[in-house]
């Protein structure tokens, strides 16, 4: 099962610059595990010490912010567009 | 009543506009309609007119603000517009951080408000100018720094203005979806619409910018404005600047209605909230999203000419909201 992960500039370090990655799992959770196998160190910059997401990363799936539909633990499936983005001001 | 005093009360009470063609249902037994709030028409041509009468009439009542003042605000724009004519109009200078990737309409109607523009750096958009401001505070102890972004006057234009407007307007009501900036409209309408309206839906869209503004130097600068409270919404869409455009242009087309860029992406959002709920014939559902302001100060920007796909190009390292 393939879902792509874009990646912010900030954390393309752990990619070798690329922008976009394939992941496999059926939760958000899972494919950050899988990120971690192939990207060792991601891990660490998105998951606080306490299982939580950052409080400055923000992660969708296609488009929609994960925090709301059940954080790590959202599910995902084949086709899916994971996208990590830093929190930035707006207004 | 529409006659006033003085600019400075004419201002709220903006109307709410159904979009009989972009609806999915708009008549049945089980409608899924949309509705526009058009906040653009306020003073100065957009929703922050609210928050930044109601912050600088909080500053003024609680001693901060006095005659001959200067204001301080990191903006991306409108709110310095907004506070630009309170502030002419109230007798205070006002000194605008702004990130120099927003349009030269902004800073034209900043000037002639006689607003002075200090600019922040293209790279990290919005969250530079918060910094930049900052420092400025520090450096100028005189000058009083409103912050938007964590001023509880900011929110509270929306628990008594933008809120009870709507449910007045809309009793049957079942989402409200407004952009995610400072966060003030959604955290004051979301806040008192659960009060009133137990199983009402709070959704936000947020604008995905291009690379350049998320040009942090690692993850620690990132930023959630101090009004921020997750508790208060349902759900939350990042709409791309490509997104946004569509869905400003098919405002125009199908229902009139020419918005700026970041009520399209306000408008994608409602969107998808409409054709889910329509997905299912037992369900009526009345979405009512914010039109934060006008397409004018967007022109120069190339937004509403040539192709979606050039227009989004254009836009990618510009701030829309």
């Amino acid at each position: 099962m393939a879902i792509e992960v874009k990646i912010p500039t900030i954390l393309r370090t752990y990619t070798d610059g690329a922008k976009s990655v394939d992941a496999k799992g059926d939760t958000l959770a899972a494919v950050i595990d899988d990120l971690d196998g192939n990207h060792p160190g991601l891990k660490g910059r998105l998951i606080t010490d306490e299982a939580a997401l950052h409080r400055f990363v923000n992660i969708y799936v296609n488009d929609e912010d994960v925090r709301f539909t059940g954080s790590l633990e959202t599910t995902l499936k084949d086709g899916d567009v994971v996208t990590i983005l830093p929190a930035v001001a707006g207004g | 009543m529409t006659r006033y005093n003085s600019l400075l009360e004419a201002f709220g009470d903006t109307p709410l506009v159904g979009l009989p063609r972009m609806s999915p249902r708009w008549e049945g037994e089980n409608p899924v309609r949309l509705w526009a709030k058009l906040e653009d028409r306020n003073p100065t041509g957009s929703i922050k007119d609210r928050a930044a009468l109601a912050m600088v009439r909080a500053a003024e009542a609680d001693g901060r603000l006095s005659p001959g003042c200067t204001i301080l605000e990191p903006t991306s724009g409108n709110t310095g517009i907004s506070l630009a004519m309170v502030a002419k109009l109230r007798g205070y200078g006002l000194v605008c951080v702004m990130p120099e990737n927003t349009s030269i309409e902004r800073r034209q109607l900043l000037e002639m408000f006689g607003a002075r523009i200090i600019f922040s750096p293209a790279a990290g958009g919005s969250n530079q100018a918060v910094a930049t401001a900052k420092q400025l505070a520090e450096r100028y102890p005189d000058w009083v720094m409103l912050y938007q972004y964590g001023n509880a006057a900011n929110a509270q234009a929306h628990y008594e203005g933008t809120g009870p407007e709507l449910l007045r307007d809309l009793p049957t009501l079942t989402h409200f979806v407004a952009g995610l900036g400072t966060t003030g409209t959604l955290m004051g309408t979301g806040r008192f619409l659960r009060e009133k309206a137990p199983d009402v839906q709070i959704i936000a869209a947020e604008p995905r910018y291009g690379e350049l503004v998320y040009g942090l130097r690692n993850i620690d600068e990132g930023f959630v404005p101090e009004l921020y409270d997750d508790s208060v919404l349902t759900s939350r869409y990042s709409v791309t600047s490509y997104d946004a455009l569509r869905r400003t242009r098919e405002l125009i087309e199908h229902e009139g209605i020419f918005a700026g860029v970041s009520s399209g992406a306000i408008l994608h959002a409602a969107l998808a909230i409409a054709e889910k709920a329509a997905a299912r014939d037992d369900e009526r559902a009345d979405i009512a999203f914010i039109v934060a302001d006008g397409g004018w100060k967007y022109l120069s920007t190339g937004a509403y000419s040539g192709s979606l796909q050039e227009a989004a190009e254009r836009l990618e390292g510009q701030l829309w909201a």
